[in-house]
């Protein structure tokens, strides 16, 4: 809501009478207009803004889940009897499953989709594959959209899958509410590889396979670093949480803590509130099915924990923000190449740098100072009007 | 303000209907469009048309390619034409069916509205070339 003091945003890209239908059609119900948002999203087709936008007021009911992990963890797999799962329950489900595609030709083969045989012919499910087009941090960008047009629809869960290779993934996953981060057995390397960058962003760490030699060690492994974690970042909360390390000695590893977590949020706010969240560590066996249902549960969780605590405005306050962060930056990266372009394009400039005719702190200034001489401008004409 | 490239790629779903389990057809295409720059989505073995019909209209594909050895395209791809009509998606979607197809089927399927039948044999770049052209533009 926009107080008299902040400025007003008057400015929301306006909708073409096409696409305006098209939202109507998408709020509506129509899956072939859901399908087609999707892709204006994933082409950028002219216009596709106006489309994210006026989708915008619709969303925030979906619980978003991320799921990453290494290729042949399961995922695929997983994410299906997970929507089973949650359709059995009555909830209706949207997923998004992002394969790489090739940096040469543009092409991708999006395998994701064979493995979804409990949903086929249920159009309550919507799966959708996106390819990493080469965009340079725009995935994030259009599966964070997708995501918007799943929810603005009116689906009650939204899963994100993405194989966790890469800032690219890291970042895709990070725009969920809840992620999970799939292991397999065995894989004492692997974990050893989760450790930079992708371990920070687990909320629930899922060893799949877990009927599979080494399951335990692989669990035991993962319950040793979330804690070590723990005690690296957070000191604060090692009395009410600390029953996680002893769950991990029985068979069923984390049951204690979750049944703490439902306490602690159904505490609503009893002194509780300071309290962080501590990953879990569950078992499943995505073939059979075996653990999904503790993996919603811990999901469940999760969402009541971020709700309870208020930490789901936080979560989202700082999503929204990279968000606008990351458009701004795009926007105006677009306005200095096109300035490059007019210039004589990089190639030019750089030649002239190594003839010495100029520097690049020099060619930098003469792009950007024009564009910066115009926001100026503009701000002292608004100055004025007001 | 939107300075930002289109990315524009074409998507094909590859799709086996119905009992035939033979398949290595369908991944040498799927992997020929990729090498194309395509974005392929393989439906995976013994499909029914309905759940072709939904993996096309969810992926918003352009381009549905059916895969048939066993003969039975008569009874699937007049189900799944249907269905895509059912979805509003029939008309631009580009339809395709490869397989062993008897001459006078073939006239009957391109009847129902599939635009191109490509029997055993048939160049991968000629295929390439048919959708390449034929890809219905869309708004």
């Amino acid at each position: 809501m926009a107080g008299p003091d902040a400025p007003a945003f008057a400015d929301a890209p306006t909708l073409s009478d096409a696409d305006a239908a098209l939202v109507e059609d998408l709020l509506s119900g129509s899956h072939r207009a859901l399908a087609r948002v999707i892709t204006k999203i994933e082409n950028r087709t002219p216009g596709y803004r106006a489309i994210v936008s006026a989708l915008h007021e619709h969303t925030g009911g979906a619980d978003v889940i991320g799921i990453t992990g290494s290729p042949g963890a399961g995922k695929s797999t997983l994410v299906d009897k997970l929507a089973a799962a949650y359709r059995e329950r009555g909830d209706t489900v949207g997923v998004i499953a992002v394969d790489p595609s090739s940096p040469y030709t543009g092409g991708a083969v999006l395998g994701d989709r064979i493995r979804m045989g409990s949903n086929v012919g249920d159009m309550d499910v919507f799966f959708r594959s996106m390819s990493a087009r080469g965009q340079l941090g725009g995935l994030s960008t259009a599966t964070a959209d997708a995501v918007k047009a799943l929810d603005a629809f009116g689906k009650d869960v939204v899963v994100l899958e993405t194989v966790g290779a890469g800032q690219n993934e890291v970042d895709v996953v990070r725009t969920a509410d809840t992620v999970a981060v799939l292991v397999q057995p065995g894989s004492g390397d692997d974990v050893q590889t989760l450790k930079a960058g992708i371990l920070e962003i687990g909320d629930v760490f899922v060893v799949n396979k877990a009927d599979m030699d080494g399951a335990q060690r692989t669990v035991a492994e993962l319950e040793e670093m979330v804690h070590r974690r723990e005690g690296g970042t957070t000191g604060r909360n090692a009395g009410h949480h600390g029953a996680t390390s002893t769950a991990s000695t029985g068979g069923g590893p984390t049951k204690g803590s979750r049944d703490d977590d439902h306490a602690a949020a159904e505490g609503g706010g009893s002194g509780d509130a300071g309290d962080s969240w501590t990953p879990e560590v569950l078992e499943t066996v995505a073939n059979s099915g075996e653990g999904v249902g503790s993996l919603i549960e811990a999901f469940d969780a999760h969402a009541a924990y971020l709700r309870e605590s208020g930490e789901i405005e936080t979560t989202e306050r700082r999503r929204y923000a990279e968000e606008i962060r990351t458009l701004v930056r795009a926007d105006v990266g677009a306005l200095a190449t096109a300035e490059i372009e007019r210039r004589g394009g990089i190639d030019r400039l750089a030649e002239r740098v190594r003839d010495r005719e100029t520097d690049p702190y020099a060619v930098a200034e003469a792009i950007v100072g024009p564009i910066a001489d115009c926001v100026d401008g503009e701000r002292a004409d608004g100055d004025r009007d007001a | 303000m939107s300075a930002e490239q289109q990315e524009r790629a074409v998507r094909c779903l590859v799709a086996k209907v119905g009992l035939d389990g033979h398949d290595r057809g369908a991944h040498v295409i799927a992997r020929a469009f990729r090498d194309a720059g395509f974005e392929v989505v393989y439906s995976g073995l013994h499909r029914a048309p309905e759940d072709i019909v939904q993996a096309a209209v969810q992926e918003d594909v352009d381009v549905l390619g059916i895969s048939i050895l066993s003969g039975a395209h008569n009874t699937l791809v007049p189900k799944v034409i249907e269905g895509l009509k059912e979805y509003d998606a029939f008309d631009d979607t580009l339809v395709l069916v490869g397989g062993i197809v008897p001459d006078e089927d073939e006239t009957e399927l391109k009847e129902l509205g599939v635009a191109e039948v490509f029997g055993p044999g048939t160049p991968m770049e000629e295929t390439i070339e048919f959708i390449r052209n034929n890809v219905p533009e869309r708004a």
